[in-house]
């Protein structure tokens, strides 16, 4: 077992799923939908024993796989595991057999085509989360764009063509940016590297000058901003979510937007630990805009999915503050936020899935009295509300109190504004469970408010006991990350202000000749 | 093993009731919700006779909850002297309210989920007197406000039982939010949240940390325990079921700040002018609720405000530096509010929920034992000896007024000795439009069954009773008990108080209590309407403290809000990535003419490209 590639069999396990469902004969849809859960659920449990495998002491990469790819452009096939990407993989090796169930019964046509994207861009999310060469990053990371883009295109609702556009154009505008910084390192790293490369290992080492490390830095935070999405760069979001099918935003809201606070752990601070310091306050503010700007406009939204998806520019907010306050437990609390968000928006949108099912609408307006109808959902919608306002006991509030610690720590202020997230999450939270699920019934076809079925059952059934056992006993996720994110925090500390220095220094002394 | 017996306990209960209760009989339900409480109560005695709680406290610690960078939490159980104290009041009033609660909610078709929210809630509040440290206190604190929010929309289809939840919710977040600072504070200046190592460290504690420390965490106790300014939850949360405002919004979770204080007293002490702080919002929160239960015609909203004032009362014991009597006080509220309000919840079950005190009256006869419970919780509410609130507020205007002479301010014992007054008054108001005068409804009103009446009468007994635990003739065997615990606060003056002076202060209340008793007799006598002009106007709208919050806060908010989302969201941040978007376009289709498609044109452009590169490299 130790011999076999573990990674590069959990990144094309989805794919080679993919494969066998492009020979399935699209009526069958059992086995379609079948052969993609079997697909994905492999990957979990692979990822499962990665998991219990990982050495929770060690800060470097695990289970390294290393071949050259492109030898003569410095390019080379290197994947690896450690403490801040295993919760993501972790997450997206969740989320995709939840979100692949969700559809089942739910999208009912070009079944085929839909399976197969979904395994796609499994594989290529796990991809850009494992990958650690450059060039490799960017292609999983665009990658994922292509199947995304026809999850909203082809199966999205009525303004579908507008959202996956916007979606698309938007983030590629970033990503085309961040190519030019990739291409820029690769043509410095030669130089002072002895020989040129995209081994992301081997450009940590690199020290840029600043002028051009503030670009380089801005490039890429571009990018990762977009993805995010941090405030102000957030309009993308609520349109593909709110035209995306139930599956792809949950995936979207609890994936997707990940590959940009992760992109900030894994590319951004370690490339640029100067200019990192240097925008940090920057990056803070806007993300403190985001918390409560993002909580204020989710209170006034009519549309169900639309204010779950501004509610996600407020938590995400608070993620990127965990993550550029620079201390062990913000980040820390950055990385489980990200993972708690994935859990609890995903299963906001599968509520809105299943509601939406049922009423074809998405207006609060449309919606009362839900509770009455589905005793079955209402306590579980409940619950997963709860663990996105962050009620002590779930998940919510581990993340989000080890980031407001962090926060206090490095500036009590920027803490204090944060927490105003913690009212705001209360108030459109509750305010979207009344409307929805209290009051009298005001649905207006109470025949077809049947309960959740079974399969809509087990859609929650893993989200809520992951909650309460992140929320109770987060330990084992926690140590995991401890180690890396320990080593992270010291590095970009370390270099950026030795960078700082002896950038200082040599200032000094051209000023002086 | 017993303190995780003890939350245990009421949490399996949740967990039978909520997950299989809709399946069990009645019977069957009602005996696990009350019977899980009951054998949690005692637990809870047995834990409270451990040597080990009279000396250092009993612990329990489970696992490392939290551990990031150098700070670790662990999830761990702790009871000294007030904990026993608490649990005992919790567990002990709890179980009386869910035997009460059989007969109570008997035709109530969501039997179950009320018992797994009853249990839900005891388990949470015995984690928050239980904790064993500030963020497992935290836990419970948020926890049975979670109760809370669920119990006031029990009875979720009515819209304002619904709006009343959100709002207690949302209410308590925003000074839960303060709370939160608070621990914050703590964690990054002592770097434990232990509660001992919090008492050791707050020596040392730079004053001024201390104290943004102590009233941050005081903003969360004005929220829980409905002090001004953020009492406004409260009334409202009279939306859910009667034994629900006994238990929850009554004996035990609004008193969770007073606990909070006790827990945390080395902190306020050493804080400055908190404490100052906390006796001036308790004495006018007093002042005011009393004066607002004055006019209120719903007679759970008159308990609601009473509750609020008597609150009050406790923070103003808690702020004079009179711990043990905030406690002592805690004690016996607990007892004789939970009486009257389910002496209340027994004239809702006669009278078919009717609360409006106008729709009343002339229930003393056909709801005797009723009558003459409410009558007992009244007089112990209005201070008359020898019943039990008598001593408690007693104690704590006898430690408003030493405060006054060691150089506090004489208005807060003016304030509580106004109180006391108004108080008196609003309780025979109250008792004489529920139970005087001529029979108001032409149905039948029946007296309670009897699992709603032995609660009562046990209530009733310790609210008659009860001041025996800090009477002086008794020995004050609770404020005895408790003094150790708060040996570097109140001993000295309990120790050192001046008997003889005394006197006269320790009179005054009763008198005043009399006298309102009399002035709300002669006034209620004849169950008129008293009107009192533009005072009344004043009082009717609670002093227009929310008309103020809706002015100022609530609609300003809501507006912003949709200006947000309306106009800057759509058309400004949104307007300008389209703007973008088509400036791209515009400047595409502008360009476009370029794109000729004849191939002597790109020729030309090529030859004009490489004459141009040329030259730059030529002459550069």
């Amino acid at each position: 077992m130790m011999g076999l590639p573990m990674m590069t069999i959990l990144i094309f396990l989805p794919l080679a799923a993919a494969i066998v469902v492009a020979a399935i004969d699209r009526k069958k849809t059992g086995a379609l939908y079948g052969v993609g859960l079997a697909g994905s659920l492999a990957a979990l449990a692979l990822a499962a024993v990665v998991f219990v495998r990982f050495d929770p002491d060690q800060a470097a990469l695990q289970f390294v796989e290393r071949m050259a790819w492109i030898p003569s452009a410095g390019v080379s096939y290197h994947i690896g595991v450690d403490g801040i990407s295993l919760p993501l993989v972790m997450l997206t090796a969740v989320i995709m057999p939840l979100a692949l169930l969700s559809a089942w019964g739910s999208i009912a046509e070009r079944i085929k085509e839909f399976v197969f994207s979904m395994l796609v861009l499994e594989t290529a999310l796990l991809g850009t989360f494992l990958a650690a060469d450059l060039v490799l990053f960017y292609v999983f990371w665009e990658a994922v764009l292509i199947p995304m883009y026809f999850i909203i295109g082809l199966w999205g609702g009525p303004r579908r063509s507008y959202a996956a556009v916007k979606f698309i154009l938007y983030t590629m505008t970033g990503s085309a940016l961040m190519l030019v910084a990739i291409i820029t390192l690769y043509l410095h790293s030669g130089p002072s590297l002895g020989a040129r490369t995209f081994d992301l290992a081997q450009l940590r080492q690199l020290r840029v000058a600043m002028p051009l490390q503030a670009w380089l830095f801005g490039a890429f935070a571009l990018a990762f901003a977009i993805k995010v999405p941090v405030w102000p760069l957030h309009t993308w979001l609520p349109d593909a979510h709110v035209e995306a099918p139930t599956a792809g935003s949950v995936v979207l809201a609890a994936v997707l937007l990940k590959m940009g606070t992760y992109g900030f752990l894994r590319f951004l601070l370690p490339l640029f630990p100067q200019a990192t310091l240097q925008f940090a306050p920057l990056l803070s503010a806007l993300a403190i805009l985001g918390i409560i700007y993002g909580g204020i406009v989710s209170w006034a939204q009519p549309d169900v999915k639309r204010l779950v998806a501004m509610s996600s520019v407020s938590h995400l907010g608070l993620v990127t503050l965990g993550v550029f306050v620079m201390t062990v437990p913000a980040m820390q609390g950055s990385l489980l936020q990200m993972v708690n968000h994935g859990i609890s928006t995903g299963g906001l949108f599968l509520i809105v899935g299943v509601l939406y099912d049922r009423t074809h609408s998405r207006l609060l307006g449309d919606y009362g009295g839900v509770a009455a109808l589905m005793p079955r959902l209402a306590p579980l919608a409940l619950i997963v509300v709860l663990s996105s306002l962050a009620l002590p006991g779930t998940n919510g509030f581990v993340g989000e109190f080890l980031i407001l610690l962090g926060t206090f720590r490095a500036n009590p202020v920027y803490a204090a504004l944060a927490t105003s997230g913690v009212i705001l999450s209360a108030v459109y939270l509750l305010w979207m469970y009344q409307r929805v699920m209290q009051g009298p019934v005001a649905v207006k076809e109470r025949a077809r408010m049947t309960d959740l079925t079974r399969r809509e059952q087990w859609l929650f059934i893993p989200l809520i006991a992951l909650i309460f056992w992140i929320g109770v006993y987060p330990s084992p996720l926690l140590r995991r990350s401890e180690a890396s994110v320990r080593a992270l925090v010291q590095d970009v500390r370390e270099r950026g202000n030795a960078a700082h220095l002896a950038s200082h220094e040599s200032r000094v002394t051209s000023h002086d000749r | 093993m017993v303190l995780e017996v003890i939350v245990a306990l009421p949490l399996a209960g949740w967990l039978i009731n909520g997950l299989a209760g809709g399946r069990l009989p009645r019977g069957v339900v009602g005996a696990i919700g009350c019977g899980t409480v009951g054998a949690a109560c005692a637990a809870s005695v047995m834990a409270a006779g451990d040597p080990a709680v009279a000396g250092g406290g009993l612990t329990a610690t489970l696992f490392t909850w939290l551990s990031a960078g150098e700070f670790t939490v662990s999830a761990g159980l702790f009871m000294d002297r007030l904990s026993a104290l608490m649990a005992l009041v919790v567990t002990g009033v709890g179980f009386l309210i869910h035997v009460y609660s059989i007969g109570y909610m008997a035709d109530d078709p969501a039997y179950a989920r009320y018992f797994a929210y009853l249990n839900l809630f005891v388990a949470s509040m015995l984690l928050l007197v239980l904790g064993g440290n500030l963020l497992v206190l935290f836990v419970g604190w948020e926890l049975v406000g979670l109760c809370s929010y669920l119990l006031i929309g029990f009875w979720f289809d009515r819209e304002r039982a619904a709006s009343s939840g959100r709002k207690a919710f949302i209410v308590n977040r925003i000074g839960d939010a303060g709370f939160l600072l608070g621990i914050l504070l703590l964690a990054t200046t002592a770097g434990n949240l232990q509660f001992d190592r919090l008492a050791a460290a707050s020596g040392g504690m730079a004053p001024g940390l201390l104290t943004a420390a102590t009233l941050l965490l005081f903003a969360g106790a004005t929220g829980k325990s409905a002090q001004l300014p953020l009492y406004v939850w409260l009334p409202d949360a009279m939306e859910g079921p009667t034994p629900v405002s006994a238990l929850i919004h009554a004996a035990t979770m609004v008193t969770a700040g007073v606990y909070m204080i006790a827990r945390l007293h080395p902190l306020f002490l050493h804080a400055g002018y908190t404490l100052s702080v906390v006796a001036a919002v308790g004495a006018v929160t007093a002042f005011f609720a009393a004066t607002v239960a004055l006019v209120e015609w719903d007679l759970k909203r008159v308990l609601a405000y009473s509750t609020i004032s008597q609150l009050g009362y406790m923070f103003l014991a808690m702020g004079v530096v009179m711990m043990p009597a905030g406690m002592f006080h805690l004690t016996t509220h607990a007892f004789f509010k939970a009486l009257l309000f389910l002496a209340a919840g027994s004239v809702m079950h006669a009278m078919r929920g009717v609360v409006d005190m106008r729709r009343l009256g002339g229930l003393a006869g056909p709801m005797r034992w009723t009558a003459a419970g409410f009558a007992v919780g009244g007089l112990a509410l209005a201070g008359v000896p020898p019943f039990a609130g008598f001593f408690s507020k007693d104690l704590i205007l006898e430690g408003a007024f030493e405060w006054a002479q060691r150089g506090g301010a004489m208005l807060v014992w003016i304030a509580g000795l106004a109180t006391a007054f108004v108080t008196a008054v609003y309780v025979t108001r109250a008792m004489m439009l529920t139970f005087a005068g001529p029979a108001a409804d032409p149905g039948h009103p029946h007296e309670a069954p009897a699992v709603m009446g032995l609660p009562m009468a046990v209530l009733a007994a310790l609210s008659f009773g009860g001041g025996l635990l800090g009477a002086r003739v008794a020995g004050e065997p609770l404020l005895r008990y408790l003094e150790p615990f708060f040996v570097d606060s109140a001993i000295g003056v309990l120790k050192d108080r001046p008997m003889p002076a005394a006197g006269v202060i320790t009179a005054l209340p009763v008198a005043v209590s009399l006298a309102g008793i009399l002035a709300g007799f002669a006034l209620y006598r004849d169950r008129r309407e008293v009107t009192l002009g533009a005072l009344g106007r004043f009082l009717s709208h609670q002093w227009y403290i929310e008309t103020l919050y809706d002015a100022v806060i609530v609609t300003p908010a809501k507006r912003l809000a949709h200006l947000l989302a309306d106009v800057v969201e759509t058309r400004g941040i949104d307007g300008a990535v389209n703007g973008v978007g088509a400036l791209v376009g515009r400047a595409g289709l502008a360009v476009r003419g370029l794109q000729t498609g004849f191939v002597r044109n790109y020729a030309a452009a090529i030859l004009a490209g490489t004459i141009l590169m040329l030259g730059y490299w030529l002459f550069r």
